[in-house]
């Protein structure tokens, strides 16, 4: 019964979504205050059926309703609590409404918190995001309905992949969708611009939080899929370039460049079409990652015929969306005259360099994620593009980005002299080259990675910190310090930022140049050493879990004769799905991972043993994270909730004073 | 074609029940570091073919295993890098390869970056360009004119 309810909120949430696109759209054209402001209620309550729609699956999730055909194939009734709510998501159908659900989210926010947009743009935004909203609630009621009930319903379910039975994993997708969406938010605001013809300051500010707030979750999220992928997949590799993973990396990109060219648009009104573009680009880039996603044509070349109807459903959503966008954009581009005026150096300049470098990796991504496919259909050569193209045309990309932006994000508006900047950030230099030299000197490899990587990432966070410092003005010391507090959460949102970029340089770099591997057959109570390491296997036993059966390894490591850990490495069956998975076991370290990883049994007695010593590997995602809380210091600057301001109530006509 | 086709599905259906692995096991290890090192780098390079996106280096898979062992026997009968990787090229296909050729074709692909690059760097240039002369202009715009001088000279004189 709560099942069909589900159903039956989601193809309202579809009715209502054809009338918000429709409605405000001939409203805005017409002049009709009546016909814009129904955007505001259908968003609403398209917000709230797809809500109601939602909760009834998670039910069926947590009650185990077997009756539901994507219960059966993706729970079971022993699975435990937190799965068997993640295990909505977890899935096809469960994970295109979580999409939806969050695209209602972001429509209904801009009608809650739009109150400071003109009435027109805002019924123009809320009606594109609603045919957004259109096209994908007919994807899942016409080809991915996760409400189909079985004739005959099993005693028990399949049971979820087990490698997604994982916390990390558990809120992976909803922080990817809420990026991956939000930059629909973005999309919609470009189209509404084009229909107005219009691009100004004001615009650039009512857009930019929206993009923050995606690239923010997408941050978190692919951060949170890459340190999943560490610690489960038993080697504790943390990127590999899967069509997957590129499917979320290049929208970030996209959305990154995205945000400093926003900057230009609401500080210096320029740059304005080639905004439009990347904010259209952004969204493509996410429906084109959900392509790949959810047709699995890039993954293996046999899931796209297992579901051609999906895929081809998708592909037609994406062609109709980008080349509506696309064919608005070259009617109406060449009327955003830009305002500003700047020298080529500059901020500007360098925020247009960095666009350059941040738009171009993110096609090279795209460029060797379809190659595969584009190879296979016009030059009839079945090949891979995998990790050794990837690192080598996309690595010097980010190397350019490392070494221009501490110097960018110092110049001055409009006109800058290069050897004045250059001067404040002499600190900076000396430091840089100085840990360069250091680490060069101190590595037992002959790596030039580690070095490089560990340079450029001080130059970016010393550079950040110069930044912060040189916006606090000439005065002394102490009066500066003072000022520092008080700097716009902007100011230090920008600084936050880019040191976080620069600690997960630091950890790439270190991670890759000194991981240490050792890999052998150890007895239970015999000791080996790796690296500065003394490890004992000192027993192995069975375990039983929840859902799982375990083998379970003791493992003592000791340095210089003191116990740092005793580690629990497992490896585990999961029978219902019948699927091993290694739960390594981790002692984290702010300098280095020890990584510890149980086998089989071998033959001649013993377990095959993997040790690794992985150097820095922790800053990688601290400074994802970091950069996240950048985003958001950002995200709450007070010129935000000014512009958003919205909620309070202003008399007409008078310009907010700020 | 067909045969190749029925191996790798029937592997891959055969996949789930199979041990589970580690990559790398300990008896395929060679005794010569030196020569192993070189075999784990040329794994990296090479694509597990019934996996979703893995090297043989990373990969559980039985047929993963199969290939790090004949790449440790190509370089324990004393193959080159080039060597060993052709070897295996021969038998299983371009596929095989993680790093794409630079022939034919897969130019388009390396060359890619730099020349988006270029033309990248050409566009922002030439907006670059644009915009500094607007800024010359709209100087200009705001000088005074030699007459608007002259005068200027003559009040100030006075």
């Amino acid at each position: 019964m709560i099942a069909e309810l589900g159903h039956f909120a989601l193809i309202l949430a579809f009715a209502v979504a054809i009338v918000q696109a429709i409605v405000p759209l001939i409203g805005a054209h017409k002049g009709w205050p009546g016909w814009m402001a129904v955007a505001i209620p259908a968003a609403t309550l398209q917000f709230v059926l797809v809500g109601i729609s939602f909760f009834a699956l998670t039910y069926a999730f947590v009650t185990s309703d077997f009756s539901l055909r994507l219960v059966v194939i993706n729970s079971h009734s022993l699975k435990p609590m937190l799965y068997k709510v993640s295990g909505v998501w977890g899935n096809h159908e469960g994970s295109m409404l979580l999409w939806v659900w969050i695209l209602a989210l972001f429509g209904g926010c801009a009608a809650w918190f739009g109150g400071g947009l003109p009435d027109r743009l805002r019924a123009r935004v809320l009606a594109v995001q609603a045919a957004v909203g259109v096209a994908f609630f007919a994807f899942i009621i016409f080809t991915s309905n996760p409400f189909l009930r079985l004739a005959v319903p099993p005693f028990d379910g399949q049971d979820l992949n087990p490698l997604l039975q994982d916390p990390g994993l558990a809120f992976h997708p909803p922080f990817l969708y809420l990026g991956y969406v939000g930059l629909s938010m973005s999309f919609s605001f470009a189209v509404a611009a084009l229909m107005e013809g219009r691009v100004d300051a004001a615009w650039g500010r009512w857009v930019r939080p929206w993009t923050l707030a995606a690239w923010l979750f997408l941050t978190i999220g692919i951060a949170l899929g890459s340190w999943w992928a560490y610690y489960e997949l038993g080697w504790g590799g943390f990127w590999f370039w899967d069509p997957v993973e590129n499917a979320s990396f290049m929208p970030w990109l996209i959305a990154a460049a995205l945000l400093h060219s926003a900057i230009v648009v609401e500080k210096r009104e320029a740059l304005k079409s080639w905004t439009i573009l990347l904010a259209i680009l952004a969204f493509g880039f996410s429906l084109i990652g959900t392509f790949i996603v959810r047709s699995g044509v890039l993954t293996s070349v046999h899931a796209f015929a297992n579901d051609p109807e999906r895929g081809v459903f998708i592909l037609l959503i994406l062609l109709f969306f980008m080349g509506g966008a696309l064919t608005l954009f070259a009617a109406r581009a060449g009327a955003m005259e830009a305002k500003g005026v700047f020298a080529p150096v500059s901020r500007e300049g360098a925020l247009l360099l960095n666009n350059i470098l941040l738009a171009v990796s993110a096609f090279v991504v795209f460029f060797g994620t379809i190659w595969p496919l584009v190879a296979e259909l016009f030059f009839d050569r079945k090949l891979s593009v995998g990790p050794p193209f990837f690192n080598a045309a996309f690595t010097p990309f980010m190397v350019a980005l490392a070494i221009v932006l501490p110097i960018g994000s110092i110049l001055p508006w409009k006109r800058a002299s290069l050897g004045k900047v250059l001067r404040s950030l002499r600190g900076a230099i000396v430091l840089s080259l100085a840990v360069t030299a250091l680490v060069w000197a101190m590595q037992t490899g002959r790596s030039a990675l580690g070095p490089i990587g560990l340079g450029l990432g001080t130059w970016l966070v010393s550079g950040a910190l110069v930044d912060l410092w040189l916006r606090t003005g000439r005065s002394d010391a102490a009066s500066r310090l003072r000022r520092l507090k008080n700097l716009p959460r902007a100011d230090w949102g920008k600084a936050v930022a880019h040191i976080g970029f620069g600690i997960t340089t630091i950890g790439v770099a270190g991670l890759l140049a000194w991981q240490q591997e050792d890999i052998r057959v150890a007895r239970v109570g015999e000791t080996f050493t790796v690296g500065a390491y003394q490890i004992t296997l000192e027993d192995v036993r069975d375990v039983q879990g929840p859902n799982y059966l375990s083998t379970m390894a003791d493992m003592r490591v000791e340095q210089d004769g003191r116990t740092l850990a005793v580690l629990n490495p497992e490896k585990r069956v999961y029978p219902v799905a019948k699927m091993p998975t290694t739960e390594a076991a981790i002692r984290n370290g702010v300098l280095r991972d020890i990584y510890l990883v149980i086998g089989d049994a071998q033959e001649g007695g013993g377990f095959a043993v993997r040790t690794y010593i992985k150097p820095l590997a922790n800053w990688i995602w601290f400074g994802s994270i970091v950069m996240a809380l950048g985003g958001l210091l950002s995200l709450t600057d007070r010129r935000y909730r000014v512009a958003a301001g919205a909620r309070k109530a202003r008399p007409a006509g008078v310009v907010p004073a700020e | 074609m067909m045969m190749r086709i029925l191996a790798v599905l029937i592997a891959l259906a055969l996949a789930p029940l199979a041990t589970p692995a580690f990559a790398v096991l300990p008896d395929e290890v060679l005794e010569d570091p030196a020569l192993e090192a070189r075999a784990r780098e040329l794994s990296k390079e090479l694509r597990c073919l019934v996996c979703r996106n893995e090297s043989i280096d990373e990969s559980n898979a039985g047929l993963a295993r199969d290939l790090r062992l004949l790449l440790r026997e190509r370089l324990l009968a004393g193959d080159s890098d080039e060597e060993a990787i052709d070897f295996i090229v021969d038998r299983y296909g371009e596929y095989v390869l993680l790093r794409p050729t630079m022939s034919g074709a897969n130019l388009a692909l390396w060359l890619s970056a730099p020349l988006m690059l270029l033309l990248a760097l050409g566009i922002g240039a030439g907006y670059l360009r644009r915009r500094s002369a607007a800024a010359v202009a709209a100087a200009e715009a705001e000088a005074l004119s030699p007459e608007e001088s002259a005068r200027l000279k003559d009040i100030l004189g006075q």
